[in-house]
């Protein structure tokens, strides 16, 4: 795509990737935002977002219909995390050991029933085309927009709605920040985390999806490269509000299309320097952010920083 | 994340019957986490089309069979044992580290590039110049998490995996462009060791000496972790932080202490498959050890002892995959589920801990 746009090509690929590359970690994100809200943390949404892209690619190619690739995708990943909601609300289970334990059992599992599936692609779902006014198939290419992102967007505002302003939103939080209050409430914490994390969990499934149907829109073991594990890095940056998800998945999508972006211009010097970005981006945030407390939105009962 | 166990200070004198029901206690949630992997991973391998009895014979064979068999498992646990040391010991200190893999291939890439210099000086002083240099690489790498753990409130777990990426890409680059071989085409390399400076097998064993270095690593690890008031202290600061700080000990260094020696264990594993197996550093050295480590750490419950027979454990069904993708076309990633679905049992199980048998609260 560079020959006609020169090197306005690379701005504009970075904008479309970081929309494709984004739309994976706005989902999970956004899953785990809602998880953490209720007081537990999903380490294991990497192996989630895995067996995600597995089954969508594989039932997507079965049934020839993208949509139902994505539903699998989804069921999938909330019975992911009905496990790891259930197993953490068995006393003495620590929810961080389990994540990363549900982490390398999920992508055993994705490695395993994916390897019949060597096909190059499965049916593409139908984009948006928000750049039809234009000539340039660059433009054209790099507006063409995903179903999932716009999905996803809305339902960050959704969440965002239901969080604040609904009688389950203000339940998961109180379930959330303390334990002792949500029993004098009457509400069962271990009821609401089950919920939100198997949420959590079918987030993450679609984000799996948009890996295996949009971009890079085929199935590969070296498919996720961490995108679960900064997702959940992410839902610090995004202080847990939901809309700021979709700037984190923005940003860190833009980060990680720019070596990709670079290489289409025919740049490869330090390509994989470029590659790191997204996670050296993470950690800067992770340091320059320092300790979430209670005014950055952070659950009080989260195990995360305490 | 102070939310592990902490690891049992002392253990009281008591009457025989009191200290088996302890013991029983003990077991108990690693007996259940046994046979719940023994049950879902048949069923996995019946759903799959395979049968269950034969799948577990082969297991059994291929890790633990034979001589051949021995020799595979025992090459594989060499580095199991040194990247379990590198979760259990930042454990010791109450810290979650999960990007040995990171360390692994830059302390790799560390002993390459050292040990290249130095060819003519012979192996008794490359040996041990690669051996400091992944050790040292990993240990900064490791030790710089831990240091952001206790000066900035990072989250230990996130980010060792962060850098563990960090790491991954930086040692494809330098393998891709500064250190590489320009006769390694198809995988980049950094230039091959000679034949004479590859680390020999043990006597007796056709076993290379990197398992005798992990073993001596984790005797060395559980004499100062079990013996020294270095380990005390350690062990102090990670179950209680508040007490540790009240008597005077300087847990933020002790704590980094703890992350960075766990980082040179991994680092040193890289140096050894450098040395060992692979006579250079290429993609071959990121092959999920460290991964695997986390598992054996969490099962031998941070022992560092305990490590060593958990990692010849693990190597043993690692090296059994190869046989049944042989004999029967089971993906090899099946050996991947059958680790992942004993963690998952494993940290399930302990639920079951103190439970039923009224000893000692953990």
């Amino acid at each position: 795509m560079g020959e006609t746009l020169g090197w306005w090509g690379v701005p504009l690929a970075i904008l479309g990737g970081a929309i494709r590359v984004g739309t994976p970690l706005l989902w999970v994100s956004l899953g785990e935002t809602v998880t953490e809200k209720s007081g537990r943390i999903n380490l294991g949404l990497e192996g989630t977002l895995l067996m995600g892209a597995m089954t969508a690619f594989a039932v997507s190619l079965h049934s020839g219909n993208p949509w139902w690739g994505i539903v699998a995708a989804a069921a999938v990943g909330v019975l992911f995390g009905l496990l790891h909601g259930a197993l953490c609300s068995l006393s003495r289970v620590n929810d961080t050991a389990m994540g990363i334990a549900l982490m390398l059992a999920g992508s055993g599992l994705a490695f395993w029933l994916g390897k019949p599936l060597i096909q190059p692609s499965a049916p593409d779902l139908p984009m948006i085309a928000l750049g039809a006014w234009s000539d340039s198939p660059a433009v054209r290419a790099a507006l063409s927009i995903n179903p999932l992102f716009v999905i996803g967007v809305v339902l960050a505002f959704a969440v965002h709605w239901v969080l604040g302003r609904t009688r389950v939103g203000l339940r998961l939080r109180v379930v959330g920040d303390s334990e002792n209050a949500a029993r004098a409430f009457g509400l069962s914490p271990s009821a609401y985390r089950i919920a939100a994390t198997a949420f959590g969990g079918a987030c993450a499934g679609v984000g799996g999806a948009s890996l295996s149907l949009v971009y890079p829109g085929a199935w590969s073991e070296a498919l996720s490269s961490g995108q679960g594990v900064m997702a959940v890095a992410l839902v610090i940056f995004a202080r847990w509000d939901p809309r700021r998800c979709i700037l984190a998945g923005l940003l860190f999508g833009g980060a990680s299309a720019i070596s990709p972006a670079l290489q289409a211009m025919g740049y490869t010097q330090g390509y994989y320097l470029f590659a790191a970005l997204p996670y050296v981006l993470t950690l800067a945030l992770l340091i320059g952010l320092g300790k979430p407390g209670p005014s950055d939105g952070a659950p009080g009962e989260l195990s995360l920083n305490r | 994340m102070n939310t592990l166990a902490a690891p049992a200070l002392a253990v009281p004198a008591a009457p025989l019957a009191a200290r088996l029901r302890v013991l029983a206690a003990s077991l108990l949630p690693a007996g259940a986490a046994l046979g719940v992997t023994v049950l879902l991973f048949s069923a996995a391998v019946a759903l799959a089309g395979f049968d269950p009895f034969e799948v577990w014979g082969l297991i059994v064979r291929g890790g633990f069979g034979d001589a051949f068999a021995w020799q595979n498992t025992l090459q594989r646990a060499a580095p199991l044992i040194l990247t379990g040391l590198a979760v259990a010991l930042p454990a010791q200190a109450g810290r979650v580290i999960i990007g040995a893999e990171g360390a692994l291939v830059l302390g790799g890439l560390a002993a390459a590039a050292l040990g290249l210099q130095l060819v003519a000086a012979g192996p008794w002083v490359v040996w041990p110049v690669m051996a400091l240099a992944g050790a040292a690489a990993g240990g900064l790498w490791i030790g710089f998490v831990g240091w952001l753990r206790e000066r900035r409130e990072v989250n230990e777990t996130i980010a060792s995996l962060l850098m563990s990426f960090i790491a991954i890409a930086l040692f494809n680059q330098m393998v891709e462009t500064v250190l590489r071989d320009p006769a390694s085409l198809n995988k980049p390399s950094t230039q091959p060791l000679p034949d004479a400076l590859l680390l020999p097998a043990m006597p007796g064993l056709d076993v290379h000496w990197g398992l005798g270095v992990g073993i001596v690593v984790a005797l060395i690890a559980w004499a100062v972790v079990k013996l020294t008031p270095l380990g005390l202290s350690l062990r102090v600061a990670g179950g209680n932080p508040r007490a540790a700080l009240g008597v005077g000990l300087p847990v933020a260094w002790l704590t980094i202490g703890a992350c960075a020696a766990g980082g040179a264990c991994a680092g040193l594993a890289g140096a050894v498959e450098v040395a060992a197996v692979h006579g250079a550093a290429n993609a071959s050295l990121i092959a999920g050890y460290g991964y695997s480590g986390i598992l054996i750490a969490f099962a031998a419950r941070f022992s560092p002892l305990g490590v060593v027979p958990v990692a010849i454990l693990v190597g043993g069904i690692a090296a059994s995959g190869s046989l049944l993708q042989r004999r029967l076309g089971l993906p090899d990633a099946a050996v991947l589920v059958l680790l992942g679905i004993a963690f998952v049992a494993l940290i399930a199980c302990e639920t079951l801990r103190h439970r039923s048998f009224g000893g000692r609260r953990g």
